[in-house]
């Protein structure tokens, strides 16, 4: 069955407080905590951050956390600047980047941080994403085609049909829609998510591959494809403006075009 | 516990795609579509027969539209309620043995549903 409290070992109890000493311009910041190596349950530090010198956005906070208040933080970051998705993770009760959320934009006194939700952790905010990349793998995310390559310049694609991949081509396959999705997190296993079928729909409506059929016939699946029930949590969520579940109506749209009502 | 030794491909790969799922899909909103006419002229009709007698009722069953219409709302909307429960089955029931017997459960028991409120009209309509 469906399980709506958390095993006795994931149990989050309260963390230690590091007050931030002299500082006028103070925000508290919760984090999630939990490592592999002591056998512990996980907890929520409580770091007070001196704003007056931290940058602006939450990747900053943490940041400044790592290196001045408390190392032993685990994170992943790369870009700082919202391409990369590395700094993917939950805050203020929504799943977004560190680096491109502001910390003044974050709601009340206290910024909570949580890893992606309804992933295996690595250690405190890492989540473990080999799952997801596999199902981004299994969809075979690179252009098929049946006709050989021109041999003296590039498969071209035509302003209108470049247009179709606006809204697509964007996605820094964060993971922030799929693990925002409640179908995910029930049937992650089998339900390849919003995020893996948006990519997949990139490849469906790119006018150079010749595969669709075959793309189609992937996803045609109780499972794979027909667990997404518009909760609409992917849009709502996703750090770089996109709509995955427009992109998923389209795929369900195109697996009835091809056959008789 | 011993470490699944698959590699994540072959896991995310499981076993492929049912190529199915469009035809269950095109039934829940071709039914909805079908119940949203049905519902409402059965609420009407319901509405009018508020402080009618049995004899009047009966009356208003037999009559070949209102009974063609009554029993193609109890097929539609048992049709309905067995795909929507199939899917709140998959979501959430994850124990194999379980989700199987539910699923196989919810049918039989729509089938027999249908079928009993069908004669019920049937009987009405055709006079036994």
């Amino acid at each position: 069955m469906a399980e709506f409290t958390l095993p006795k070992n994931s149990k989050i109890q309260a963390g230690k407080h590091f007050p931030a000493k002299g500082a006028k311009n103070v925000r508290t910041f919760k984090v999630y905590r939990w490592t592999p190596d002591d056998g512990q349950n996980p907890r929520t530090d409580t770091y007070e951050v001196d704003l007056d010198t931290c940058g602006p956005m939450v990747l900053d906070a943490l940041l400044k956390i790592k290196n001045e208040i408390d190392s032993t933080l685990s994170l992943r970051r790369s870009c700082r600047e919202g391409i990369c998705g590395s700094c993917a993770m939950n805050i203020d009760g929504t799943n977004t980047l560190a680096c491109t959320r502001a910390i003044d934009e974050c709601s009340g006194g206290t910024v909570n941080i949580y890893p992606l939700p309804h992933m295996p952790v690595v250690k405190d905010l890492v989540p473990d994403l080999t799952h997801f990349y596999a199902q981004f793998a299994s969809i075979k995310p690179w252009i098929r085609t049946q006709s050989p390559a021109p041999a003296d310049k590039e498969r071209l694609q035509s302003p209108e049909d470049r247009k179709k991949l606006d809204g697509l081509y964007e996605c820094i396959l964060c993971a922030c829609c799929s693990t925002s999705c409640p179908s995910y997190w029930w049937n992650g296993d089998r339900y390849l998510g919003p995020a893996i079928l948006l990519q997949a729909y990139r490849w469906i409506v790119d006018s150079r591959d010749e595969d669709t059929g075959a793309r189609l016939d992937d996803l045609e699946d109780p499972f794979k494809l027909y667990r997404c029930h518009t909760i609409m949590n992917c849009a709502r969520t996703c750090p770089k403006g996109l709509n995955p579940a427009k992109a998923i109506a389209e795929i369900k749209k195109l697996i009835v075009q091809r056959r008789s009502a | 516990m011993s470490k699944d030794l698959r590699n994540p491909l072959a896991r995310a790969r499981g076993l492929g795609s049912a190529k199915e799922g469009v035809g269950h899909w095109m039934t829940q909103r071709l039914t909805a579509l079908a119940l949203v006419f049905l519902t409402l002229w059965f609420v009407i009709t319901v509405l009018g027969l508020m402080h009618a007698d049995y004899a009047t009722a009966r009356a208003t069953i037999a009559k070949p539209w209102n009974a063609v219409l009554l029993i193609a709302l109890i097929v539609t909307m048992f049709k309905h309620a067995v795909l929507g429960l199939q899917v709140v089955i998959e979501d959430y029931v994850h124990t194999r043995w379980l989700e199987m017997t539910s699923l196989v459960l919810i049918k039989f028991i729509a089938v027999l549903a249908a079928l009993t409120g069908v004669l019920a009209v049937l009987r009405i309509a055709l006079g036994s």
